[in-house]
């Protein structure tokens, strides 16, 4: 049983194809792994009763010949995509009962291909945190530990990150504002895209910032990346924002030439205090992309530096507006009132009850940043720096570089609560070498690259040119061959 | 294009206790854009339909639900423009305008405050006095409309009704150009004419469709002149903005008090604080709503889930090249077309439907014939039974039947104000009526001689009067169309008593 989890998105398509395993058996095993990864807390909602339909119909196709790359794989789904009939909250208490009357335009489409919804995902509430300590369900937990402390698996798709590098479902959906694909995906030794801007539809995912927010996958390697992304993305009239262009196959891109590629290693992201084995990792991913026939060059992105900045007031200022919403009068939570309690009562209870601090924190900060007086120097300047960084990118493609390797996070997975204390900034500074690509709205990958001194895994991170994930996913691809990366963490919570 | 010129009107003069004062108003008027779905969302703009029946996901705020525009909300605006002989932009973009309301789902309103679709354009406003304003409008932009709070239904709960919800608005924004209550609602009158005329905005104020802020302020005479030359708004007044009037009555009142108001805490060395107030019907007055310490912060952003709007030159070109004959245009070719008074030309183009109606009477016949009996007859007629031109039981080739009957002299003008009134209220072809019902003028000389013999036989003292004084044959004349029922053609009874009494 626990072998058929061990299996890719790509080897269990394949041995579904070739009438190796079902879809049922495929599902019951994913589902039996859930159920024994209480101790992770990666699941919040159960939706066996839907795998288990979606796992049927999954064979029934594939047994007709029609069957989809995704047909009959069982994945995971974060909690913020809006799932028809069944919970989805954000991981937040000011969400709680709500189960909308759609289907994300994201999710529609991987049902659509056949895939198979075993259990919805813990994450930080509404995405805003890097530890998933944020949620109203509690943090989930790193599969990787190496001492008696529990690490957390990153954030905001912490509880996705968890989930596949715990095998227990192939693949899950992730979205990513400033890093929450990539930065799980690292801490858990595991792979997750952040594709260009626009390729996904936003239509149905609970808004964080709606100019950084996208969706895309975590899977243990690039070719499933590839595989689910590709049923993930494509143009929807529902979102104004989503890109009218067609979906190539990016399974196809997948060859492993790199040869006359140029991958630029931008000087800015050499952070201090960055732990030696990330440096070598670094060094090595650069010295394998150079083996593998591509032309590795010193770059610059000078605005860099004021990226975290820029985007700790842009976030959190569409987020303020975003969560605007949340007011006690149409759906989720609503405070009890006493007498006398008029609209205001009611919507500074609901929110201080709904809201956990971290939210709350943004919030604030958003609608400071957006007020009367303060909006020039803040929102306006941060857009200014968005733009100048965005033209960073730009300026570096123009002189032929294909990708950016940088690292995917400063450092290993943290243990859970060490930050609880700490000013919030320390934890935003997991975020640097991230939050530019959504400010630029580029692709991002981060792919597993090695271990750190204690054992814990590292990622690097390769950034693309615009609605070119193939080639960023065939760099990735080249670079995981050489890479070879194949830990695995202990079962200890089996 | 004019071949009268008008006048400047005078501003409204306000004798206070001390000295007179001016008026300066400027308004915004909120116009729901006539359009079958929301500016963002694809849910019915249908008015009166059952509570929250006309909601999509987006409209009531659901989590992760986008706005998408509606090109038809675009189109309206940029129609609208194009009737004020606007600016259009190509490039517009929507601002989130953020507060908290129960009406308002989303915790913001999609507005465009930095880039409005409409830039600058005019509106000739004419007076009844013969004068006319040119008011600038400053610019147009396309908003969400909010949903409306219920507070009546229950005495523990408020209810909210989402169905306006994120209907399309235009907000038209005038410059400080209008001088009186009467020229505000002329303004409003002239708005609304175009926007019909258009069929970008129904222009129903008690069903909401058409609402109004009005920003007055009140200032020294010589003081508006000053501000004119200079556009430095420190030569007028401080203003309070009247919020939401949706009627022209109150709307002058309000004005009206609020100048008062105004006056008298400026003439008790007072100071006008800059508010936002709410007009009471029932007591004539002005309340303050909230003060500008309390106005809200809107903390306008640029909507990320909307791209900036850019429409193509050409599509304006198209949209221009459509355009219907606007009021301005369309009265004068009457004026010129037809030989109407201003007067009439004015009462004729007020509404679209009026004026399509009159020239179906005019084709073909006397314009200024025509312009009488639908100004006088037929619409006095409505006026008197309450109903619209939309309803109104004479079509229009039932009226130009009538005329054509008068013309061809086979009725008489007092006959045919009969004949209208039978159509009016039993409807028929008027030629048949004229016939089945021996309405016909009597042109017979021979009947109407056998009728003037008879009445000289039956008045000798008269026919010995009228040999002195020929103006009495007017009697003799009056008597023959009292006995032929006033079918006898008066002109030929004329001549006919004339010869009889060899006069």
């Amino acid at each position: 049983m626990s072998d058929l989890m061990k299996l890719t998105l790509a080897g269990a398509r394949d041995a579904l194809r070739a009438g190796e395993t079902t879809a049922v058996e495929l599902t019951e095993a994913s589902l039996a792994a859930v159920a024994a990864s209480k101790p992770l807390n990666a699941f919040v909602h159960d939706t066996s009763e839907i795998a288990r339909s979606q796992a049927k119909a999954a064979d029934a196709r594939i047994q007709a010949g029609d069957a989809p790359d995704m047909c009959g794989l069982p994945i995971g789904m974060k909690d913020l995509f809006c799932t028809k009939g069944v919970a989805t909250q954000a991981a937040s208490a000011i969400l709680d009962g709500f189960k909308p009357k759609y289907e994300s335009t994201v999710s529609q489409k991987l049902f659509d291909a056949g895939a198979v919804m075993v259990g919805k995902l813990n994450m930080d509430e509404f995405a805003m945190g890097s530890s998933n300590e944020t949620s109203v369900y509690g943090n989930a937990v790193n599969p990787w530990k190496v001492d008696e402390r529990d690490l957390t698996p990153g954030g905001s798709s912490g509880g996705s990150a968890a989930a596949v590098a715990a095998e227990t479902c192939l693949a899950a959906t992730g979205t990513d504002t400033g890093g929450s694909i990539r930065q799980p995906a690292a801490f858990t030794g595991i792979t997750g895209i952040k594709p260009t801007y626009g390729r996904c539809s936003r239509w149905g995912i609970v808004a964080f910032a709606s100019s950084l927010d996208q969706a895309g996958p975590i899977t243990k390697d690039v070719r499933d990346a590839a595989i689910m992304l590709e049923a993930m993305c494509g143009f929807d009239a529902k979102d104004s924002t989503s890109m009218n262009l067609p979906v190539p196959n990016f399974e196809a891109a997948l060859t492993g030439d790199i040869r006359g590629k140029t991958i630029g290693i931008p000087k800015e992201y050499r952070v201090e205090g960055m732990p030696d084995a990330l440096e070598t990792l670094w060094s090595e991913g650069r010295q394998m992309l150079r083996d593998a026939g591509a032309i590795v060059k010193d770059i610059s992105l000078p605005h860099t530096k004021y990226a975290l900045p820029a985007y700790y007031v842009i976030a959190p200022a569409e987020a303020s507006s975003n969560l605007a919403r949340y007011d006690g009068v149409r759906f989720g939570h609503r405070a009890k009132l006493e007498a006398g309690d008029g609209i205001t009562e009611m919507y500074e209870k609901t929110r201080a009850e709904g809201f956990g601090a971290e939210v709350q924190r943004r919030v604030m900060v958003g609608t400071y940043v957006l007020s009367a007086g303060f909006y020039d120097a803040y929102y306006n300047r941060a857009r200014r720096v968005r733009a100048l960084i965005k033209k960073d990118f730009d300026d570096v493609f123009a002189t032929g570089v294909d990708a950016i390797l940088t690292p995917s996070t400063p450092s290993a997975a943290f243990g859970l609560g060490e930050m609880a204390d700490a000013d919030p900034v320390q934890m935003y500074l997991f975020d640097v070498f991230t939050v530019t690509v959504n400010l630029a709205g580029l692709p991002g990958i981060s792919v597993p690259a090695g271990l750190d001194s204690k054992g814990l895994p590292l990622g690097l991170q390769l950034i693309g040119r615009p609605w070119k994930e193939g080639d960023l996913l065939n760099t990735a691809f080249a670079l995981e061959n050489a890479l070879g990366f194949n830990a695995k963490p202990n079962q200890w919570w089996r | 294009m004019l071949d009268k010129t008008f006048e400047t009107p005078k501003p409204k003069v306000i004798a206070g206790a001390k000295h007179d004062w001016e008026l300066v108003i400027g308004l915004e008027v909120h116009a729901q854009v006539t359009s079958k779905a929301k500016l963002f969302s694809g849910a019915s703009t249908q008015f009166g339909a059952e509570p929250n029946s006309n909601v999509a996901f987006v409209d009531a705020g659901m989590p992760g639900m986008l706005p998408v525009i509606n090109e038809e909300c675009v189109a309206q605006a940029v129609r609208t423009g194009l009737g004020l002989k606007a600016q259009i932009n190509t490039f517009s973009a929507f601002d989130r305008k953020n507060y908290f309301y129960p009406d308002l789902p989303q915790g913001y309103q999609i507005s465009q405050l930095y880039h409005p679709i409409v830039g600058e354009g005019e509106v000739f406003v004419e007076l009844g006095d013969g004068t006319a304003r040119l008011v600038r409008i400053e610019r147009i932009h396309l908003e969400q409309d909010a949903g409306k709070s219920v507070h009546d239904m229950d005495p523990n709960n408020s209810f909210v009704d989402l169905n306006r919800t994120g209907v399309a608005l235009m907000e038209i924004v005038s410059r400080p150009d209008i001088r009186g209550p009467e020229e505000a609602a002329a303004y409003v009158t002239k708005l609304r004419q175009i926007m019909q005329y258009l069929g970008t905005c129904d222009g129903n104020m008690q069903n909401g469709s058409l609402r109004a802020d009005v920003n007055v302020s009140v200032c020294r005479p010589g003081d508006y002149e000053k501000y004119q030359a200079t556009q430095d708004f420190s030569h007028l007044g401080t203003r309070c903005e009247i919020k939401n009037m949706n009627s022209m009555r109150f709307m002058q009142a309000a004005i009206d008090f609020e100048a008062h108001r105004q006056i008298a805490i400026l003439e008790d060395g007072g100071e006008v604080t800059q508010e936002t107030r709410l007009y009471d019907a029932d007591k004539n007055e002005t309340r303050s709503m909230r003060s500008k310490e309390e106005a809200h912060d809107y903390r306008y952003f640029p909507c990320p889930d909307l791209l900036p709007l850019e429409i193509e030159q050409e599509w304006i070109n198209d949209l221009a090249a459509q355009l219907p004959e606007l009021p301005d245009a369309k009265k004068y070719r009457f004026i010129n077309e037809f030989g109407l008074s201003n007067y009439d030309a004015n009462v004729l183009t007020a509404e679209t439907q009026n004026a399509s109606y009159f020239e179906k009477v005019a084709q073909g016949r006397d314009g200024k014939v025509a312009a009488n009996w639908v100004i006088n007859e037929l619409f006095g007629r409505m006026k008197k039974d309450d109903v619209t031109i939309a309803n109104c039981p004479v079509t229009p080739d039932q009226l130009g039947g009538v005329i054509d009957l008068i013309a061809s002299g086979e009725i008489s003008g007092k006959i045919a104000k009969d004949l209208f009134e039978i159509v009016y209220t039993e409807g028929g072809n008027p030629a048949e009526i004229v016939e089945s019902r021996g309405m016909k003028q009597v042109t017979d000389t021979g009947a109407i001689e056998a009728a003037v013999d008879q009445i000289i036989a039956d008045n000798p003292a008269q026919v010995e009067k009228a040999k002195q004084n020929p103006k009495l044959a007017g009697w003799f004349v009056g008597q023959v169309i009292k006995a032929t029922g006033g079918k006898a053609n008066p002109q030929v009874v004329n001549q006919i008593v004339a010869a009889k009494l060899a006069l």
